[in-house]
């Protein structure tokens, strides 16, 4: 266990920063996810805190020791590669021993080690098997509990889940956060799902371009996105953004109900939407159309839980409300967080 | 049914062509091998795929007996063996280094290198034989093992390559995140997952050194020091006279071998000319 510390970090491929600038300490078991579109620089960032890439530029250290020029196999890491990266010619069980064979450990503390991880994982009764006869979900056991099984002091993860159908997915998430929980190793996560993120991290760093847009939270991130980008890339159906005059206005659907069902709103302001398309997903409603009481006229979304019976329908405009305290504001140009500006709501008469 | 039973029938019949095709010779070389003089050469009106004449074990006594035929074989063993690990130590850290290190300019290098081989001997054997008698090495074996190379190294390199990319990026950088060097990844991954990739090398370079016959008949005349591929030709053919017999039985008894390591390998050998080529995207 141990604490990762990134400063001024960039790592440049021919004309590509494909990390810019990067600063980041990672706390002592923590778990803290990268998260941003492909091409963001994630993976990038992962394989220099590895040592399988050299930086161009800063430092990193691991548990206060600066690694740049140390070898992956001196950095006391371990990591599980999105395409789990096991061997093809070995078994389940010698895959697992590999790590422990490199530090010599003799037969019987490798068999211990290897058989405890394989029932940590529930693949004991795959270990004579080689990788080609697995499942997905069973691969990624495997590539687990090779990490695991030195005990090492950071463990970084490219999209473990990514290969997995979506059912397998939402188990293997909770299976893998509970397990980080139990043994307290410090997580790097990268992936670009933001449900995975924001379910999983006890921080997100949110990055584009090799920059780190934002560092929180989940809930911090939710509720006081630092920019557009983290405003657009987070939630599904993301924060909706309504321009006026050199300011941009976020609200999430969420917050963006009809008038009504706002008893528990401090200071709720009415605003006219004009809904094009109704559509049921069981747990929730989304609403699609066009709000022009407040800035330009623009396509917006709300989402209404299931809970809100209201009859809704498609082609007609409604009075919908928000509360003013769960706005966010942006400057138009950068795109960054700006203080509350006072809202100029048109009562739109005439729809 | 019946069309699928025709297809099958038809697609049966084809295969036997090819097997009669391909199998004719060895069933040529064989009864030559047995057939007596007067049979081969003065017998015109009978059959001549079967014996006519009782069969005679006389040609393989000439092959044996009054030629250094036991010596050419072991030559050629001791080149093909030497060659086979010159090209094995050369080739292996070439085509790795080739596929994984030198990014883009790997791949033209590794054409380029290919090319080399495309060079026929008949142009090389000049310069070729200067080296050699520069070296010294003239009618000795070490005059071969020292070409040989030339055209298997550039070869085996450009076909591991093929394999050695197929090996993925990933395995490998897991090992040593796994705790090994970079050698050591390569030793315990690369090395076991390139190992059919290996072996064939090791079988192509060996069929291709015994075959080989312009450089083996340029640099070497005494007959101790020859290969199968001159010693044969040169010793059982006396002016205009060819002990055809004796040819033939000396083929076959090293085709032999040589067709069933083939046959073992072919699947491998076509998997790397394909991924040899497929790299070349
Ligand atoms: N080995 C490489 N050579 C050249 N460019 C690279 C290399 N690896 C990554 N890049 C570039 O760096 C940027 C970031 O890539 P990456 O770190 O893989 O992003 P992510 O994992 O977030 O999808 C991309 O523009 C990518 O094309
Ligand atoms: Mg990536």
């Amino acid at each position: 266990m141990a604490v990762v510390e990134i400063r001024q970090l960039y790592k440049a491929f021919g004309e590509v920063n494909a990390v810019n600038d990067v600063n980041l300490t990672i706390q002592e078991g923590e778990f803290l996810v990268l998260l941003g579109p492909s091409g963001s620089g994630k993976t990038s960032l992962l394989r220099m805190i590895a040592g399988l890439e050299k930086p161009t530029g800063g430092e990193i250290r691991i548990g206060g020791v600066v690694v740049n020029e140390l070898p992956p196999r001196a950095r006391k890491i371990a990591m599980v590669f999105q395409s789990y990266a096991l061997y093809p010619h070995m078994t389940v069980y010698n895959n697992i021993a590999f790590p422990l064979r490199s530090v010599g450990m003799d037969r019987i503390n490798i068999q211990t080690r290897v058989e405890r991880a394989a029932k940590m994982f529930n693949i004991y009764h795959l270990l004579q098997r080689k990788p080609r006869q697995l499942s997905g979900g069973e691969r990624q056991r495997v590539a687990l509990a090779r990490a695991v099984v030195r005990e090492p002091d950071v463990f970084l993860l490219d999209e473990p889940l990514s290969n997995l159908d979506a059912k397998l997915r939402a188990l293997a998430r909770d299976e893998l956060k509970q397990f980080q929980r139990q043994i307290g190793v410090t997580t790097v996560y990268v992936t670009h799902d933001q449900v995975e993120a924001m379910g999983m991290g006890d921080r997100v760093v949110v990055m584009n371009y090799g920059r780190v847009q934002q560092i929180g939270t989940p809930q911090a991130l939710y509720r006081a996105p630092a920019n557009t980008f983290v405003a657009t890339f987070l939630g599904s159906p993301p924060m909706n953004l309504v321009e006026q005059d050199n300011c941009i206005i976020g609200f999430h659907p969420e917050h963006f109900l009809p008038k009504g069902i706002d008893q528990h709103m401090q200071s709720p302001i009415t605003i006219p939407f004009e809904v094009t398309r109704v559509e049921y997903l069981g747990s929730e409603r989304f609403l699609y159309g066009y709000v022009q009481g407040v800035g330009e006229r623009t396509r917006v979304v709300s989402n209404i839980p299931s809970l809100v019976q209201l009859a809704i329908e498609a082609g007609r405009t409604y009075d919908f409300v928000a509360d003013l305290h769960d706005l966010s504001y942006f400057d138009k140009m950068s795109g960054d967080r700006i203080a509350p500006v006072r809202l100029q709501i048109a009562q739109a008469a005439g729809v | 049914m019946i069309r699928k039973a025709g297809q099958t029938g038809l697609t049966y019949f084809l295969i036997t062509l090819f097997i009669l095709f391909t199998a004719f010779p060895f069933y040529w070389m064989l009864i030559t091998t047995f057939k007596n003089d007067n049979e081969l050469y003065r017998n015109r009106e009978a059959n001549p795929l079967v014996f006519n004449q009782a069969p005679t074990l006389d040609n393989l006594r000439l092959l044996f007996n009054n030629t250094n035929y036991q010596t050419f074989v072991e030559n050629s063993l001791k080149v093909g063996i030497a060659v086979v690990v010159i090209t094995v130590l050369l080739a292996v850290p070439a085509s790795y280094s080739l596929a994984r290190l030198a990014g883009a300019w790997g791949e033209r290098l590794g054409i380029m290198i290919f090319m080399v081989y495309l060079i026929p001997p008949t142009l090389l054997f000049i310069p070729m034989s200067q080296i050699v008698s520069f070296l010294g090495l003239r009618d000795s074996l070490w005059s071969l093992i020292v070409i040989y190379p030339t055209f298997t190294v550039p070869f085996c390199t450009w076909l591991l390559m093929g394999f050695m990319k197929s090996i993925p990026v990933d395995v490998e950088e897991q090992a040593m995140v796994d705790g090994y060097s970079r050698f050591g990844a390569i030793l315990r991954v690369v090395f076991p997952l390139a190992l059919p990739g290996i072996l064939t090398v090791v079988v192509f370079a060996f069929t291709l050194t015994t075959h080989e016959f312009i450089y083996a008949l340029a640099f070497i005349t005494t007959s101790s020091q020859k290969v199968i591929s001159t010693g044969v030709t040169s010793e059982l053919i006396r002016g205009d006279v060819f002990f055809w017999q004796a040819i033939m039985g000396a083929g076959l008894l090293v085709a032999i071998p040589v067709a069933l390591v083939y046959n073992l390998f072919l699947d491998r050998f076509i998997a790397g000319f394909t991924m040899g080529a497929v790299t070349g995207k």
